[in-house]
């Protein structure tokens, strides 16, 4: 058994409502550069719809993800190495931008600068790619809400498997019937076929966390990361020649600050944490005949936390006590393996993705409101659920690789835990037949409906620090100067160019930790954090920090050194 | 000037490849890449990225086995001299018609399609002259020899022994020197177009992925990796540079 750790998501659909805040706020921290401009690596689908890029599901076009071999083993669905090399001068299944879509601006300058003249001047839309007047065809999001599904809702390639299996016997009825919003982003896999089909090995996962990131430096553009990732979340960028996806945030993750289409969501569903997983047992657990086999295969290799024996091998593969402590606080780990509410975006495609959903209750629950029953009532709920075949069998499609008796199971313990709290809140007893009837306990129910409904920020996100120690070691002493052809040896203040010289501190370290000492801390902050430099930015004007000015007489103590520089201060700011 | 041309130039090549090439993979790790543009068009690059580059390799190989393989080997192996001729024409032929018509369909497709073409830089127009005027004088040659019969003849008597002996560091001029004009021009221009190769987009094929076939699929890599990589110059700004300095 080799522990691993893994950062992981879960989001709670239920709760989405389809605002696309984290999607823009991921795009201006992330995406607002030249050369992705089409690119969200967090982007919000309304289901049923084609998704974002166009029909990426349908893996017999894309051919993403893995598949198992004639001897049973996974292979690139793709092909194997042998096969990808000899498509590396044109990729035989590659998108392209208009299957995402042409990224456009609008000529904003034409509305202040247009002469007087009786016409309104118009913005007129302007692609982004070749700069010429363009007319808008498609975006992101271009069947929101379910726009235009009367004639394209056909091309959802799960609508059209569902539709396919149930012979048409329900056509337009069920767009009608039923939508939700599903927010997508890298889903940090353990077994990455984008990564097994960089032909440079540029992609890793980090043995830390377990966050997959693109090399910049080792790419080379062969852009068979694009087909082999089945969820379409590795985009091209046609400036630099390179790979880029979501990174899950990794500059906030380390310091303990949850990822940026996280602490934007509106809706606050979802949700971070760590998952302990016995990284042996990965291939094997994919590789599983069966594809509906493939949900508990993935559930099996996550490893209880608080089991002593995972957490002495855990200890023994270094994790520290801090993050196996996070690990038994972690959310996802709950919501995923405890309650069994959460499932992994299409299991099918063998990659063991680790975002995962909870699936969503409303649209049955909306649709039983609209026709007069009693919404939250267990055996009304229960009823609709096995009467809404359509709904199941397509959120099956999504999250169980078509099993429908699992996303059942998980809509009835959502829908129990309606009922069972409906009971409590308006005073009566608690019905324990209800928890009983989809084999929970009472009181597992209630912690399972405090952390779905009312969990505060730090429940949500459990996320332990890298640790700093090393990450100060690692990024900002140990470092930065010792690259060839750096300013070289030496620490910073003795760079021969001046203190400014070499490379940044990173901002996300440096600020993060000094604006929270400065915000909790009642003296001068950041004297000492700051390795005697002091960084104007932090500084509160409470007092002077030592640093802020060099000390004249090295021998005088540092108190009265300190008095000289605030007289020194008020002096010459009274001159200028 | 023989001597500055065969004697002294192939070196002088030999170190800005080299030392190009060095330098560019310890400074410039970001800029290697394909710049792929099938993000914009696809269709055209299907056809003819393929049928360019498998007539490069073979037309590789072709110079490998032409310049490196001395006459009395292939004779000891019993090949005769006309048989060798043949096949180096026939093949020779194939590669390179195969090469030129597959940088014709680049050229016309990067000319044509709006989104390529303003991709490509100046560098690129640059390379593309060099690299299109050593194929198509390479191309020359080997046509050139089918009517002139002394002239294919030749070049294994001139041409590759001066190869080889620069690697020996004894240039032997006066081979060299003997070689038709066409040779000579072919070779100029392919020590230009190696010269410039590491400063151009073509050092992609030096980092050709080979790897791949014996790589595990899953990369684990730690955190402290990385982590004292210097900073570079990265990326720029939406609202790009082209659009903006047209309208002014």
């Amino acid at each position: 058994m080799r522990v691993m750790a893994q950062m992981g998501m879960v989001m709670n659909l239920d709760k989405c409502i389809g605002c696309h805040t984290c999607s823009v706020t991921c795009k201006q921290a992330w995406t607002n550069r030249a050369g992705v401009e089409y690119v969200w690596f967090n982007n919000v689908e309304t289901r049923p719809g084609q998704g974002y890029p166009r029909r990426y599901e349908d893996q017999e076009k894309w051919k993403g993800g893995w598949e198992l071999n004639r001897r049973g083993r996974l292979q690139l669905k793709a092909g194997g190495r042998v096969k990808k090399l000899f498509g590396l001068f044109a990729n035989p299944v590659q998108p392209e931008l208009k299957d995402y879509y042409e990224p456009w601006t609008y000529d904003y300058r034409t509305l202040v600068d247009a002469p007087l003249g009786d016409d309104f001047p118009v913005a007129r839309p302007k692609s982004l790619i070749t700069g010429q007047d363009t007319k808008i065809t498609w975006s992101a999001n271009w069947d929101d809400d379910l726009g235009g599904t009367t004639q394209m809702g056909h091309l959802d390639p799960i609508v059209e498997k569902v539709r396919r299996e149930s012979e048409d016997a329900i056509k337009l009825e069920f767009e009608q019937t039923f939508m939700f919003y599903l927010p997508r982003i890298c889903e940090h896999c353990l077994n990455p076929s984008c990564m097994a089909s960089c032909p440079s090995g540029a992609i890793y996962k980090r043995v830390e966390d377990g966050i997959v990131l693109v090399d910049q430096d080792r790419c080379r553009g062969w852009r068979q990361c694009m087909t082999g990732c089945p969820y379409k979340k590795i985009y091209f960028n046609h400036k630099t020649g390179k790979a880029e996806k979501c990174t899950f945030c990794y500059p906030r993750i380390e310091v303990g600050l949850p990822t940026v289409c996280s602490e934007t969501c509106v809706g606050r569903l979802r949700y971070l944490g760590l998952f302990l997983y016995d990284a042996d047992a990965v291939t094997a657990a994919a590789s599983v005949t069966d594809p509906r086999d493939l949900y508990q295969a993935q559930m099996d290799i996550l490893l209880d936390p608080n089991d002593p024996a995972v957490m002495a091998a855990a200890r023994q593969q270094g994790i520290a006590e801090d993050w196996i402590d996070a690990a038994q606080k972690s959310p996802v780990y709950a919501l995923a393996k405890v309650y069994n509410v959460a499932l992994p975006l299409h299991p099918e495609y063998r990659t063991m993705p680790m975002v995962w959903y909870i699936p969503p209750l409303s649209p049955v629950v909306d649709l039983l409101r609209d026709q007069g029953h009693d919404a939250e009532d267990r055996d009304v709920l229960f009823g609709a659920i096995d009467a809404l075949r359509i709904p199941v069998e397509y959120l099956a499609e999504l999250f169980t690789a078509g099993d429908t008796d699992r996303v059942t199971g998980v809509l009835r313990k959502l829908a129990a835990m309606r009922s069972y709290m409906r009971g409590i809140s308006l005073g009566g007893e608690a019905d324990e037949s209800i928890p009983a009837s989809v084999g929970m306990d009472g009181a597992t129910m209630y912690e399972m409906y405090r952390l779905m409904a009312i969990a505060k920020y730090s429940e949500r996100y459990v996320i332990p620090k890298a640790h700093a120690e090393q990450a100060h070691d690692l990024e900002e002493m140990g470092c930065s100067l010792d690259f060839d052809g750096g300013p070289g040896m030496g620490a910073m203040g003795h760079s021969p160019f001046g203190e400014a010289s070499g490379r940044p501190t990173p901002v996300a370290v440096e600020t993060f930790h000094a604006l929270q000492d400065r915000q909790t801390s009642d003296s001068v902050a950041g004297g000492d954090t700051l390795r005697g430099r002091v960084n104007l930015l932090n500084w509160d004007g409470n007092g002077a920090p030592a640093g802020l000015f060099p000390q004249r007489h090295p021998t005088e103590p540092p108190a009265a050194d300190a008095d000289d520089a605030v007289a020194g201060a008020s002096g010459s700011g009274g001159g200028s | 000037m023989n001597v500055v041309l065969w004697g002294v130039l192939p070196y002088v090549m030999f170190v800005v490849l080299v030392g190009g090439l060095i330098w560019r993979y310890r400074y410039d790790q970001f800029g290697w890449t394909t710049r792929s543009s099938q993000l914009y068009e696809s269709r055209l690059l299907r056809i003819g990225s393929p049928v360019f580059h498998f007539g490069l390799l073979a037309v590789i190989a072709g110079h490998v086995f032409g310049l490196f393989i001395p006459q009395t080997w292939t004779a000891a192996a019993g090949m005769s001299e006309a048989l060798y001729h043949f096949n180096a024409l026939l093949v020779g032929t194939i590669a390179g018609v195969g090469t030129l018509g597959g940088i014709i369909i680049l050229l016309y497709r990067r000319r044509k399609t709006g989104p390529v073409f303003m991709a490509t830089t100046n560098n690129d127009k640059l390379m593309y002259i060099v690299l299109v005027a050593a194929i198509v004088f390479g191309l020359w040659t080997t046509v050139a020899s089918v009517f002139t019969n002394t002239h294919g003849m030749t070049y294994r008597d001139t041409v590759s022994p001066w190869f080889r002996s620069l690697f020996i560091l004894q240039p032997d001029v006066a081979a060299m020197a003997a070689a038709p004009l066409a040779f000579h021009i072919h070779t100029l221009v392919g020590m230009v177009l190696f010269t410039i190769w590491p400063f151009t987009r073509l050092v992609h094929a030096f980092t050709a992925p080979l790897h791949y076939l014996f790589r595990p699929y899953i990369v684990y890599r730690s955190r402290d990796r990385g982590a004292s990589v210097p900073a570079r110059s990265g990326w720029s700004n939406v609202g790009t540079h082209d659009r903006d300095t047209k309208k002014r």
